[in-house]
């Protein structure tokens, strides 16, 4: 015991003993072993499968009037479609995108000019943008306008105005017919 | 946890027990006989309304646990039962409701003594660390508190602040996610937050007690700031000061009480009383009253953040280097040459100091106004930090600061009663929060009087309340020179004793 206890450390040139590397490895695969033991319990606080199940909805386009919108749901999101007036499309081309915050024109935003398919969930904090029906707000740029923080979006869904930083997100559709789409 | 030498108690059976585990001995030390500075006033009854608020909030809790349904289409349902069904269940729910405004009024108190008597600094850095440490649980819980009843305003409130972490760059989104456990806010989230909302006031409780403990080595500071020097600066805890600190709890408790029974809602918005849907957001939401000050300055933040801002900040932290240093980086040869040239003596600097103040905030207006208004100027579109993150930034922030609030004051003095320009500067900052919380209120375009909005006298107020913890203490720790201060304790009570007398 005594010897034991008295043995010098195995001292290399710069001063590092074998325990040093015995500590370093010992760490280093308690620290991993951790982490890997954290991983389940963080992990399991992610969508589950049947959340994730990635859905897809369709939706007629058939009834919506020009100049009006729907809201369907999709993964649990609202999605805006709206059925735009000329003057909406004008509007939304003219704009020099140049000068926009989130530069896109309005030909990448739009597969079919008169149909505008957007997640209709704000890009600053989440809340659910006004504008949908004929008597909300729809903003200075006539398009849409959160009632959180007052971001206020244009006829292409572009952010205009106020703190949001993006153009409400187009996910992915298909069209079907002429008349459904298919979202996701 | 031992309690040392322990004196003999007459009772046999508490001698008994003692004698095993001495939880009698401890209590009389640390509550009974513990030296307390004597001239306390009311601002140290504080800490025991906010401990008895905590108490009392976990009490209702549990009670409210028993009846409520952490289910979306069962919660909103759950707590209306509650309310009407369940006996004394309203009031279990109204005392819970205005007990978390009443907890933050007592904490906001506690914070606001903590802050104007110096009690943060040397010796009792640690101590304040663990109260910020517990004001930040207790945000987190009373936030996911706020989303159990699921109604508009708490399920609406669940959404926007958990999108605030979606501001951090790549990895934002999926925080995002994993928070709420699905895109939007949704059944996991719901369930979560009440799993998380009955653990976190027990890990307050555990911060209490540490909280306490290390209170209980340091001792208290007091009004006068200055060290307790013997036992006739002192009295013992009981019964001096357990009787003043029950009757200041009285009056707290009655203001309270008239609150919950007469007023419950005072503090309550309409649209909590709607249950949440998804697909609508309501027209004007707005946090609970005591996180107003920060999400107004979450919405103060309209600009990005561009060079010309970030060189503004940036000549600031180097105007104020020396004196973060204390004094060593006046000799500092690269700051010498670059920044400061030929500074050799403070009276120097302090000149240089406000001409690199002056340049710096025209440097940052500069910034700003090419942000807000277009003003053209080259290389301004480009922003490191865009609003949103700034925003964030500046909220969070905003409370992080106080961990470090003892390093940045390193006056010797503590007690803003011997410190005048402190003294301005400190209720200058809670004035500033306080308009902040009123502005807070306020829908994104409000004006004031009809002539500017208030988004602007926002964003002034936020930059004093920055200024004042990264300028200001700083400056003052080196610059201000404390009013003549009494001897001791026992000197200024008895002082104060004789100019009553005199005056009667
Ligand atoms: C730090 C202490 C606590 C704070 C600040 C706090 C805060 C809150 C707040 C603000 C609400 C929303 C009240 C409303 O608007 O209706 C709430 C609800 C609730 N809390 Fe707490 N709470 C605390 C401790 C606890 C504990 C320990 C429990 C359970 C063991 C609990 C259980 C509940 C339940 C079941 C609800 C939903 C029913 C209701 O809305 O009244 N709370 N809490
Ligand atoms: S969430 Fe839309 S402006 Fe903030």
């Amino acid at each position: 015991m005594s010897s034991y206890e008295n043995t010098p450390p195995h001292d290399t040139e710069d001063g590092a003993t074998r325990r040093d590397f015995l500590y370093l490895t010992a760490g280093g695969f308690a620290a991993i072993g951790a982490a890997s033991f954290a991983w389940p319990f963080i992990d399991s606080m992610n969508p589950a499968a049947d959340t994730l199940a990635m859905s897809t909805t369709e939706a007629d386009l058939s009834k919506i009037e020009e100049g009006s919108a729907i809201t369907v749901i999709w993964q649990g999101k609202p999605v805006f479609i709206r059925h735009r007036t000329a003057d909406e499309i004008k509007a939304a081309t003219d704009v020099d995108v140049s000068t926009l915050r989130d530069p896109e024109t309005d030909g990448k935003r739009a597969q079919k000019p008169q149909w505008l398919v957007m997640i209709g969930i704000c890009t600053h904090l989440g809340c659910i943008p006004l504008g949908q029906k004929k008597t909300e707000p729809k903003g200075e740029f006539g398009g849409w306008f959160c009632p959180c923080h007052g971001s206020e979006y244009d006829s292409a869904g572009r952010i205009r105005k106020g703190p949001a930083p993006k153009n409400l997100v187009v996910p992915k559709y298909t069209f079907l017919t002429d008349t459904t789409i298919r979202i996701g | 946890m031992s309690a040392g030498p322990r004196e003999p108690f007459e009772n046999p059976v508490i001698e008994w027990f003692d004698s095993r585990l001495p939880i009698f001995t401890m209590m009389q030390k640390e509550y009974g006989v513990f030296p307390t500075p004597k001239n306390f006033n009311y601002f140290w009854s504080f800490g025991g309304i906010a401990m008895t608020m905590l108490i009392l909030m976990i009490v209702t809790g549990i009670f409210l646990a028993m009846n409520y349904t952490p289910q979306e289409n069962m919660a909103f349902d759950s707590v209306e039962h509650i309310m009407r069904d369940v006996n004394y269940g309203w009031m279990l729910r109204y005392l819970h409701m205005n007990g978390a405004s009443f907890f933050f009024i007592a904490v906001y108190t506690h914070i606001f003594r903590g802050m104007y008597y110096g009690s943060y600094k040397k010796p009792r850095e640690l101590l304040w660390i663990l109260g910020v440490i517990i004001f930040l649980l207790m945000m987190a819980t009373a936030f996911m508190g706020y989303t159990l009843p699921w109604s508009q305003m708490g399920g609406w409130a669940a959404t926007v602040i958990t999108n605030l972490f979606s501001a951090i760059p790549f990895v934002g989104d999926s925080i995002v996610t994993l928070l709420l456990g699905g895109f939007a806010v949704g059944n996991p989230t719901l369930n979560r937050f009440f799993a998380l909302h009955y653990l976190l006031p027990f890990v307050i409780v555990g911060i209490v007690f540490v909280h306490v403990w290390a209170l209980h080595v340091t001792g208290s500071n007091n009004p006068l700031g200055i060290d307790v020097k013997g036992p006739q600066d002192t009295l013992a805890f009981s019964p001096y000061y357990t009787a003043k600190d029950m009757f200041g709890l009285a009056v707290f408790m009655l203001a309270y009480i008239a609150v919950t029974f007469f007023a419950p809602n005072m503090l309550a918005h309409p649209d909590h009383y709607i249950q949440y849907n998804a697909l609508q957001t309501p027209a004007h939401i707005v946090p609970e009253w005591y996180f107003l000050p920060f999400y107004a300055m979450l919405r103060g933040i309209t600009f990005g953040f561009n060079l010309y801002i970030l060189a503004g900040i940036g000549i600031i932290g180097a105007a104020l280097w020396p004196v973060y240093t204390k004094g060593k980086a006046l000799k500092d040869p690269l700051l010498g040459m670059t920044i400061i040239p030929a500074v050799t003596d403070f009276g120097q600097y302090s000149k240089k100091f406000f001409t690199m103040l002056a340049i710096a905030g025209v440097v940052f207006m500069l910034g700003y106004f090419s942000q807000t208004m277009g003003l053209p100027l080259p290389f301004s579109k480009w922003v490191l930090l865009d609003s949103k993150l700034g925003g964030v930034i500046a909220m969070f922030g905003s409370i992080a600061i106080l961990f470090v609030m003892p390093w940045l004051d390193s006056h010797p003095v503590r007690s803003a009663r011997f410190r005048p320009q402190f003294k301005v500067a400190v209720l200058a900052m809670t004035a500033s929060v306080a308009i902040l919380g009123y502005i807070g209120a306020q829908t994104a375009d409000a004006m004031l009087f009809g002539v500017i909005q208030w988004v602007y006298i926002g964003q002034i107020l936020t930059g004093y309340y920055f200024a004042f913890f990264v300028i200001i203490l700083p400056w003052l720790s080196v610059t201000e020179k404390a009013s003549p201060m009494p001897n001791s304790i026992n000197e200024a009570v008895l002082q104060e004793n004789a100019r009553k007398a005199g005056a009667r």
